[in-house]
């Protein structure tokens, strides 16, 4: 099973054997446990709920407590699904670790974005603004036109606006994983990972890997 | 401790690198890649700053290659490429940063040699 949830720790870099520096996102990953198996006989797709980091009973509702005590795994905060196929060996309060992951794996990573509040266009779709100069006032991030004019008599819908932006779901597609270490929970990956530190990630198998290609034989 | 640190404690200082400061002249042999072969390189020059902690930490020398043009190179401080650093001669500069001498030239741009 290649999918795991984990914390984002920060960046740095190390050196592969060239003597090149890679710059790596450090991800606090599990321990987690298998805490449901969705199954198509009872809830009509495939997938694999897993908890991460534990927490004092307490700090759960008598729900939440309900729920952990039928895989019989410790008080968790967080639970995700992931989409796989169950496999076999997936059994509910198995442990998962970082070591699911090898050097070199392809891996996709969500997070949520950092939130960037109420954005103006600029910031938002990258909109060049107006000039600086020329006797220009008041217009150097504005958005320009935002439509013809009483011919059409409204505004298309979907056009670009200001409006909040980042808060959101958002998957790093693709990344290499560069640092395994179980006994550390350590997980690295090559380049950026959504999200700020200490932000919640869903590391999985990538989606576009060869390695899933091959196995599904495409 | 976080993970990172421990991930940056694995590096071992290079035992070819000695303590380096500002204002050091030193001879940085690095291992550079032409196409197939590996070769090292001198870099000549001073130590005009020394920059960054952990895994990115990185210093900056600066020589006078020909026709009096300055050339400075930033090295990584933990890059396996560095062979060795030797230094030359320590000078007693009042700076962490030793932008000023990029405006001098000649016998204005001397340091004076630090005294032990």
């Amino acid at each position: 099973m290649k999918a795991i949830l984990g914390k984002k720790v920060g960046m740095t870099q190390i050196f592969d054997e060239q003597g090149k520096a890679i710059p790596v996102t450090v991800i606090e990953a599990g321990p987690c446990y298998v805490t449901q198996l969705r199954t198509l006989e009872r809830d009509g797709y495939q997938a694999v709920q897993v908890g991460f980091e534990q927490v004092h009973p307490e700090r759960l509702s008598g729900g939440e407590k309900g729920h952990l005590s039928y895989s019989s795994v410790p008080p968790l905060r967080y639970l995700r699904e992931f989409r796989l196929r169950v496999e076999d060996e997936i059994e509910e309060g198995q442990r998962v670790l970082a070591d699911v992951f090898e050097v070199g794996d392809q891996v996709d990573v969500v997070g949520t974005s950092k939130g960037r509040g109420f954005a103006g266009v600029v910031k938002r779709y990258g909109f060049r603004g107006g000039p600086k100069t020329h006797g220009q006032s008041d217009r150097q991030r504005a958005p320009g036109s935002i439509g013809a004019g009483t011919g059409q008599g409204r505004v298309w819908k979907g056009q670009r606006m200001p409006g909040r932006m980042g808060n959101a779901r958002v998957t790093a597609q693709n990344l290499r994983v560069e640092v395994v270490d179980a006994e550390r929970n350590l997980l690295a990956v090559r380049g950026s990972v959504p999200g700020a530190r200490g932000g919640l990630l869903m590391i999985t198998q990538a989606r576009k890997s060869k390695e899933l290609f091959k196995q599904r034989g495409e | 401790m976080n993970l990172i640190e421990s991930l940056e404690r694995q590096l071992e200082p290079n035992p070819n690198i000695p303590d380096l400061h500002p204002g050091d002249t030193v001879n940085v042999h690095a291992r550079i890649i032409e196409g197939e072969k590996e070769r090292v390189q001198v870099f000549k020059g001073t130590i005009i700053r020394m920059r960054g902690k952990g895994a990115g930490a990185n210093f900056t020398v600066r020589r006078i290659a020909s026709h009096g043009i300055g050339v400075e190179r930033t090295f990584l401080l933990h890059s396996p490429r560095l062979e060795k650093v030797q230094v030359v001669r320590q000078a007693r500069v009042r700076r962490a940063q030793l932008y000023y001498l990029r405006e001098r030239r000649g016998k204005r741009a001397r340091l004076r040699e630090k005294r032990t």
